[in-house]
């Protein structure tokens, strides 16, 4: 498959490209509708509508997988393959048949997964929710995903390895090994759903957030730092700021990243040794961590003027500010003593929304803002207009979220541990749950907003696939300027 | 030293070596939980859950109560006194896979067994504002609705005795009748209570005619965090038979 074109450049599989480009747009799309929906069934109860496939329950894992897998991993399938036949400068390996076979067989481990959750097939174990059939079928699609990128980077034509490629790479290994690790099971029968983890309580607990932090480790970090290798330095005309720092922040993130898991478990029946282990490392991730985020917002040195004019680099960069934010708030909520506080409540969901809507969905959407033009052959996008609407609307979305979080988790935490003045707890656990409305309210029209710049963006993206282009003033500009050639 | 140069021109050595990395942690952190199996200390009153109590069990995690629902007492004076006794590592260790939660929107279960009636627990999963008007939990009327249909009950204790949990080939063999004693009125329940003592057993949903699902998932609730005899039990001394002249 190493055909060239006649100008002699290779000639790139752009479609499977595009075909997750705008899968990733759709499931995102579904993803952040199902969010807002169970959002608001934690407001008003009365929206899990008494249907035993539409409660808060069965929608849960439907809206995290979505995102995550259903959204992020378009995002990153698509992204990797456009990053590596670029930086190797040769097509992809194995061809339109494997590019064809990975993109609709991980369309239908989506479709397996999420239809099983509404009917009440799960495993139970978070983020790992498909049950055996479905994870036999997405180590197939994985191997083949592995087969792809890794035979791209070994007919590759340039002699080093692109940064973005090692955490690619990275992402894609040790997501093998952490899926098949985690879904260790025993089926009941060949022909039905059920089946039993392989591992008990404690060490299945142990498991469970050995895959479950890591997934977050390397699927929506890892992953995503490749995309911020390779679309930061591209959309700022600038190269990587320290190839240093690139090594050592790389080895260093992945050897850390897989010791975090345990603070999941603190204070649990888990060994304490385990724990503390869980803690500290968690404390060290920082500095690697920081060192991702200085790298990222580094490469502006001498480009920083361009956030001001235009909207898709500020949407990289936003995202990298919020990946330092939460990198920085993760390891204090991993301490013990803030954790005996924060553990259990919204704290943890507001965390991990200022790392999946500020880092991971704004430097997916910088990506597929830069991507679109680049693999419809359109001069600019439609409007640069809207991607500024839609980042103001979705900032301020995910603002209202993670300080509605923020006041309910620690309010929350706060009045179970209450004692009144007589030495009794003061509170009632659903005296906790009723002032927790006006902030699950305020949570919901956060995630409206973060909807609606989707929805924005996704028409900004169909104009400029059908080829329109906007009349519009330049941003940071007086005057009407021609779209760029 | 090495050069990076070797990782970034060999995919195979940059492979190898992301594989080596992430392999630590997870080995240092996993594999000694397998190998110090002893030192979870076995307590007494620990014992498989009982076929309805399994079946239940299931429903538990088809509805995705975990997404709301803990079942993991710290140890803090204002848990204890909420939801009782801290969570052992001995009360979960015939769970594939574990529940202990990672959110509470609604309150810790690991010890919710007997703490309300079968009648409260049967209205509250019906209409939960019923009983509790401020509570945000979703309905679950379906349960009582749908008879529990599980022809095949006896594969599943296969299936979690090849994984590890004691269930005999007795329990096995009598699996499907135990399903059926437990939830009828009446019935002859004592070899039944002999194998899972503690059970709650009669019509736990108030529909003595059939076995339905709610009658499946009330008899899991009530058999969670009672298994262990906590006026008997000494944790800090490591032995379930501590001398009664505490």
């Amino acid at each position: 498959m190493s055909l060239t074109r006649a100008d002699g450049m290779p000639s790139y599989n752009e479609r499977i490209v595009r075909m997750f480009t705008l899968a990733a747009m759709f499931w995102g799309v579904v993803g952040f509708t199902v969010g807002v929906v169970i959002a608001f069934q934690l407001a008003f109860p009365a929206l899990n509508l008494g249907l035993e496939w539409t409660s808060f329950g069965r929608l849960r894992p439907l809206h995290t997988s979505a995102v995550i897998f259903a959204f992020g991993g378009n995002v990153l399938l698509g992204t990797s393959l456009y990053v590596v036949q670029r930086t190797c400068r040769t097509a992809l390996f194995g061809g339109p048949l494997f590019a064809e076979f990975l993109f609709w067989g991980y369309q239908l481990f989506i479709v397996l997964a999420a239809s099983g959750y509404v009917l009440g097939i799960t495993e139970g174990m978070e983020y790992a929710e498909p049950e055996w059939y479905t994870d036999l079928w997405l180590t197939i699609v994985w191997v083949v995903y592995l087969l792809i990128f890794l035979g791209t980077l070994m007919k590759r034509k340039e002699p080093h390895i692109y940064v973005a490629n090692w955490f690619y790479l990275a992402f894609i290994v040790t997501i093998a090994m952490l899926h098949i690790g985690r879904n260790l099971s025993m089926p009941v029968s060949f022909f039905g759903t059920k089946s039993y983890s392989l591992f008990p309580g404690v060490q299945d607990a142990m498991l469970q957030w050995w895959y479950g932090h890591n997934a977050v480790g390397f699927f929506l970090t890892a992953g995503f730092l490749a995309i911020m290798y390779y679309f930061v330095p591209k959309q700022a005309g600038r190269p990587v700021y320290s190839y240093r720092l690139s090594i050592v922040h790389f080895w260093s993130l992945i050897f850390l990243y897989i010791w975090a898991g345990p603070h999941h478990l603190n204070y649990t029946a888990l060994p304490d040794w385990t724990q503390s282990l869980g803690m500290v490392f968690s404390v060290m991730l920082w500095m690697p961590s920081w060192g991702g985020m200085i790298n990222g917002l580094m490469t502006l040195s001498g480009a920083w003027d361009k956030l001001r004019t235009d909207p898709i680099l500020r949407f990289l960069v936003t995202s990298v500010g919020f990946y330092g934010m939460s990198t920085f708030e993760g390891p204090v909520m991993s301490i013990k003593a803030v954790n005996s506080l924060s553990h259990y409540t919204d704290w943890t969901i507001g965390h991990v929304h200022s790392g999946a809507l500020g880092w991971v969905a704004f430097v997916s959407f910088g990506a597929i803002y830069y991507l679109v033009p680049a693999l419809w052959k359109r001069q600019r996008l439609y409007s640069l207009r809207l991607v500024e609407w839609h980042f103001w609307v979705a900032t301020f979305g995910i603002v209202l979220y993670i300080v509605s979080m923020w006041i309910s988790g620690i309010m929350q935490g706060l009045m179970w541990r209450a004692y009144d003045s007589l030495g009794f707890l003061q509170y009632s656990f659903v005296e906790t749950v009723a002032a927790m409305h006006p902030y699950y309210v305020v949570r919901g029209f956060g995630g409206v907003l973060f909807l609606i710049g989707s929805l924005i963006m996704t028409y900004n993206l169909i104009r400029t696939i059908r080829g329109d282009v906007r009349d519009e003033r330049a941003i940071g500009s007086t005057g009407a300027v021609p779209a760029r050639a | 030293m090495i050069k990076h140069e070797k990782f970034e021109t060999n995919s195979i050595i940059l492979l190898v070596g992301i594989l080596l990395t992430v392999a630590i942690g997870g080995l240092v952190e996993i594999v000694p939980l397998f190998t110090i199996g002893e030192t979870i200390e076995k307590v007494e009153g620990v014992r498989p859950l009982s076929p309805l109590e399994l079946a239940g069990r299931n429903i538990y995690i088809a509805e995705g109560c975990y997404n709301c629902h803990s079942q993991q007492i710290r140890p803090f004076r204002d848990e204890v006194e909420r939801y009782g006794h801290y969570s052992l590592a001995a009360e979960s260790i015939y769970d594939h896979p574990f529940q202990w939660g990672s959110k509470r929107t609604g309150p810790d279960l690991a010890r919710v067994g007997g703490k309300y009636s079968n009648d409260w627990q049967a209205a509250h999963l019906i209409d939960p504002r019923s009983v509790v008007p401020e509570s945000i939990m979703p309905t679950y009327a379906h349960l009582s609705e749908q008879p529990l249909e599980l022809p095949n009950i006896a594969d599943h204790l296969k299936a979690l005795s090849i994984v590890g949990v004691p269930y005999t080939d007795e329990m096995i063999k009598d699996a499907a009748a135990d399903l059926a004693a437990q939830a009828t009125p009446d019935a002859d329940t004592e070899a039944f209570l002999q194998r899972y003592p503690k059970a709650a057993i009669g019509d736990l949903d108030g529909d003595p005619a059939r076995i339905t699902k709610m009658d499946a998932i009330i008899a899991y609730l009530q058999s969670l965090g009672r298994m262990v005899d906590f006026t008997t039990y000494r944790p800090e001394l490591g032995d379930s038979k501590a001398e009664g002249g505490q």
